[in-house]
């Protein structure tokens, strides 16, 4: 086990243990904790989540962690956010009314609609494997280190009805196809990684990405 | 883009993977975690446990299984089978469930389903139907395997099942399952034509073609299957003796193969569904990996 001590934020929302037992199999100690003290004193963040966007935020600001998650996002720690653990990062979201997100990434998070196409329903939510597009010019930068050594397009396991619109397109990392719609499904700007799909249910090259998430650890 | 997924449906009961028809008459086949980690090892897009004998007796022992399957597989595990409340759910998604199928206790009272969406997320509850085909040519909801009538229609339930938002459904043709004569195609268009969520059909699988029937005419959006799978592992490896017996194990003494159903591992699912022009996630590498008892 690695010497470095990553907090899974625990606000009541998806399963955590998927998420713990994949750091586990690439040798990350984690906790799933939603105690203040402990984010602040930890080496990484994870933030997962399932579920409806404004309970999230609520919830967050209620344990105090909604200020703690930001300025540790801020004092550069390597953050990993999940699912809903990206939506949250947004300016705002339309789920369910509006509500403000945590402003650290500028853009929105929409619905799939439910189009019709080649005479079938678009099933919402998108549940199921779909390939990553990985964004050729961010090979180029220093970005792409949570998708080190993956090819043009892998797949993996998405689950979710809303999916976010950055303002800034140079901080995608891949793109996914549904339906009529190709939206993004990872970033990457300073020390966050974000994607819209499970890494942890996502066999062998979703674990890849805990386990470059275990080399930045390493590094930092 | 739309990929079908393949999800192998391990029925459990007690320590043991079991295989009936109709739901009843269960053989014991092996051990739940070692087929899962071999299908999660070769294609598997997910999992499904389901505890077969829970919602009869009021046990529950898939625990233990799955705190230790959801430590050597990494994809999506659906837990079901006598699951009644909050506690329930809470406690299998603790111990490593990602979703959860509800049946009986759904049917009993439906405003658990929306209390579960509501506490877990719509994507972690899937409904589970069992279907029969009654003599009016209607589809009626049956529960505790196919032996309780409800007197629920399923298209009707179905529909309510969206409003109560849930995030998928399972759905069962009990006149098919285990028989390996196909899917029951009209019922699975029915339900996947009435509703705007994912929808998951089984039972009925015996040859690698209705896979590939009950999506192109069914509209399935994932197929669950158990025998054509298990039989395969068996048939190339065989499972003979070492593990807990309880119950009938006739079926693995004997060695023999189920003569109804052509057995199949899921990479000749996927490259058929794929040779056919359907998409879905290809198996990785030349062959398959090894089944470990």
């Amino acid at each position: 086990m690695l010497d470095k001590k990553v907090v899974i934020i625990d606000y009541g929302m998806g399963n955590l243990f998927s998420i713990k037992n994949a750091c586990a199999h690439v040798g990350i100690e984690s906790r799933i904790t939603s105690c203040i003290d402990e984010v602040l004193s930890s080496d990484g963040i994870i933030l997962p989540g399932v579920g409806a966007f404004g309970k999230a935020i609520d919830t967050l600001e209620s344990l105090g962690l909604l200020l703690v998650i930001r300025s540790s996002i801020e004092s550069g720690k390597p953050f990993m956010g999940i699912c809903l653990g990206l939506q949250l990062l947004m300016t705002e979201s339309c789920e369910f009314g509006k509500h403000k997100g945590l402003n650290l990434i500028s853009g929105s998070v929409k619905r799939f609609e439910n189009e019709v196409l080649d005479n079938r329903i678009l099933k919402v939510p998108h549940v199921g494997w779909n390939e990553i597009i990985l964004k050729e010019k961010i090979g180029s930068k220093s970005g792409h280190t949570f998708l080190k050594d993956f090819n043009s397009c892998e797949y993996m396991y998405f689950v979710h009805s809303y999916y976010v619109e950055p303002e800034d397109k140079s901080i995608v990392l891949t793109t996914t196809k549904y339906g009529s719609i190709e939206f993004c499904s990872s970033i990457q700007y300073k020390n966050i990684f974000a994607c819209q799909f499970h890494p942890e249910r996502s066999g062998e090259k979703g674990l890849q990405i805990y386990r470059n998430f275990r080399n930045l650890l390493v590094g930092s | 883009m739309k990929n079908i997924r393949i999800i192998p449906r391990l029925d459990i009961k007690g320590p043991n993977l079991v295989k009936g028809i109709h739901l009843e008459g269960l053989r014991i086949m092996g051990k739940p975690e070692n087929f899962a980690k071999f299908y999660y090892e070769n294609g598997a897009d997910e999992l499904i446990y389901m505890d077969v004998v829970a919602s009869l007796y009021g046990r529950n022992s898939l625990d233990e299984i799955i705190k230790r399957t959801s430590k050597e597989t990494f994809i999506p595990l659906t837990v079901g089978g006598g699951l009644r409340n909050l506690d329930d759910i809470q406690r299998v998604l603790r111990e490593g469930a990602d979703k959860v199928a509800l049946n009986t206790s759904a049917i009993q009272r439906p405003g658990l389903v929306k209390e579960a969406a509501k506490e877990f997320g719509s994507s972690t509850i899937v409904i589970s139907i069992d279907a029969i085909k009654m003599e009016d040519g209607s589809y009626q909801a049956f529960t505790d395997n196919g032996r309780e009538e409800t007197g629920v229609d399923v298209e009707e339930w179905a529909k309510q099942i969206v409003d109560l938002g849930a995030g998928e459904i399972l759905i069962t043709s009990v006149d098919k399952e285990g028989t390996g004569k196909g899917y029951d195609i009209e019922l699975t268009r029915i339900i996947a034509n009435s509703v705007s969520i994912p929808v998951i059909a089984c039972g009925g699988a015996g040859e690698v073609w209705h896979v590939f029937d009950v999506v192109k005419n069914g509209k399935a959006d994932a197929v669950s299957m158990a025998s054509i799978l298990h039989y395969n592992i068996v048939h190339n490896s065989g499972t003979k003796g070492n593990f807990k017996t309880e119950g009938n194990i006739e079926f693995l003494e004997s060695n023999k193969q189920f003569t109804k159903i052509k057995d199949a591992s899921i990479r000749e699912i996927k490259n058929y569904l794929l040779k056919q022009g359907l998409e879905c996630r290809e198996v990785l590498g030349e062959e398959d990996r090894g089944f470990v008892r």
